[in-house]
């Protein structure tokens, strides 16, 4: 850890709404009521036929009908991830009580980030080209598939024209996202929307999927997605994720905004090549997130792991929080347990519930798994924990060796 | 001569199918003059609605048809005047 790291006079980034989708608890308060105490919401996929493929389980959102949120100019022309992407926004606005007409075009920005992009869209049309031919396909094909839709339609939903973007690097690009927003923050524009939804549990985002080699195939849906247990055969993939609204924090006030925490360092780091024989990069992202949030490894209350599932990979974050905080030295969790891993969602989820754990002073559990005690983690384990809670390190990797950290403080 | 006529609620029915229609505009009200942007039709809905009209009646727009016609009624006449070509 370094020591003796001045935090500069950068203007504070706070987070003011959330609007968060996962498969255990659509909206805030569900997901959080469902994840406080532990609710899993792994099971069969039920959006396609899974049998004939070797993984079978996911985390799926049931109870989001696109029609009871949108208007109907926007579901021709949207992909699951977008149409719930377009509601968790609104949710997250709301929650901040930031109307949108009451700020410039110009002071509000939007950058998620993207995984696949719309899937179960592009399928659909790519079918329609390959089995009837090319008048079949939707005009809406030219950017419903996008990686940067989400961005865009919730940029014209919500007329917001200032820094806009979308950043692509799997499950770490959700943290990178808010990177990139408290960036443009910081450069003047007071409000951003910012985080992920991803949604590829349709039979060309499962292929996809299973092409990455980190599946589990384990058909108990209490034994297959079980991060740092000696049994760890991969992940679940899930869909879902969240929308914050990020502000600077003078600005926030100034209009009499509550704020969740402060979006306070970030750092972000990528894997030397396989073979090399160096160290990957994620305790290195930690350090810089710590650094730049100005915090040393005993003002750390709770780490929400990254927690792959892949014993390799465990044994890497364990190394890594141990090294940072000695063994058993800070409490961790991975309540993507319940609801197995969102992609790029997984991450600006992780953040929503830290900050929810900060605000409620209770660290919600990793269920499922029993922990290889030889790691050394003190894992919140089936039942949720209270705990008074400042600070918050979240940690995520990408597929191709992307790591990225952010550090969140409570408001005082 | 037998004519496959195309009235303007053929046309808001394929605007409504292929992409929906804003719960601001009634549009089984008087649209017949009104352009389409004003009724929250934007080129690329404009563009599904004429790959649906062609699939359905079976002819070929023109690749301008979209940017040319610019309201319902414009459109209609463009649609029939191409059914009575290719009759």
């Amino acid at each position: 850890m370094t020591t003796g790291v001045t935090t500069s006079a950068k203007p504070k980034v706070v987070v003011t709404g959330i609007g968060a989708a996962a498969p255990n608890g659509v909206g805030t308060h569900d997901y959080w009521s469902a994840t406080r105490v532990g609710r899993n919401a792994i099971g069969r996929v039920t959006r396609f036929d899974p049998t004939p493929y070797p993984a079978r389980l996911a985390g799926e959102i049931t109870g989001f009908t696109a029609a009871d949120h949108l208007p109907s100019r926007l579901l021709p022309q949207t992909d699951r991830m977008t149409r719930i992407a377009l509601a968790a926004a609104d949710w997250a606005l709301t929650d901040a009580k930031a109307d949108p007409a009451s700020f410039d075009a110009y002071e509000m920005g939007v950058i998620t980030a993207s995984s696949s992009g719309g899937f179960e869209f592009g399928q659909n049309e790519l079918r329609k080209l390959w089995s009837m031919g090319s008048q079949h396909v939707s005009a809406y094909q030219s950017f419903a598939w996008f990686y940067a839709v989400n961005s865009g339609q919730i940029s014209i939903r919500n007329g917001m024209k200032g820094p806009s973007g979308v950043v692509v690097s799997d499950q770490a690009g959700g943290l990178d996202a808010l990177a990139q927003a408290r960036r443009q923050i910081r450069k003047g524009t007071p409000l951003i929307l910012s985080g992920s939804i991803d949604a590829p549990i349709c039979p060309w985002g499962w292929v996809a999927q299973l092409a990455g080699g980190r599946l589990s195939t384990v058909e108990d849906p209490e034994r297959a997605f079980v991060p740092f247990d000696p049994d760890a055969a991969g992940h679940v993939p899930g869909e879902g994720g969240a929308i914050l609204v990020m502000e600077d924090a003078e600005r926030a006030v100034e209009r009499g905004a509550r704020a969740y925490g402060e979006l306070a360092g970030y750092g972000a780091t990528f894997d030397p090549a396989p073979g090399s024989g160096r160290e990957p990069g994620l305790r290195r992202a930690a350090e810089l997130a710590m650094a730049d949030a100005g915090v040393a490894a005993d003002e750390v209350d709770v780490v929400f792991a990254d927690a792959a599932g892949v014993p390799e990979l465990d044994r890497v974050e364990a190394e890594v929080i141990t090294g940072l905080f000695g063994p058993r030295g800070v409490p961790v969790t991975a309540p993507k347990t319940m609801i197995g891993r969102l992609c790029s969602g997984a991450a600006p989820l992780d953040v929503a519930t830290a900050l929810l754990a900060i605000e409620e002073g209770l660290i919600p559990p990793t269920t499922n798994t029993s922990p290889d005690p030889g790691l050394g983690l003190d894992l919140v384990l089936h039942q949720p924990r209270p705990a008074s809670v400042r600070t918050a390190l979240v940690l995520a990797r990408g597929h191709g060796g992307f790591n990225s950290a952010v550090v969140v403080r409570g408001t005082d | 001569m037998p004519e496959q006529r195309f009235t303007v609620d053929d046309l808001t029915r394929i605007l409504t199918e292929g992409a929906g229609a804003d719960e601001t505009v009634d549009l089984s009200g008087d649209i017949l003059d009104t352009d389409f942007e004003e009724l929250g039709y934007e080129s690329l809905a404009l563009l599904e609605t004429c790959g649906l009209i062609e699939r359905e009646y079976g002819i070929t727009l023109d690749d301008d048809t979209v940017t040319e016609h610019r309201t319902p009624r414009a459109m209609v006449e463009a649609v029939n005047a191409r059914l009575s070509a290719t009759v």
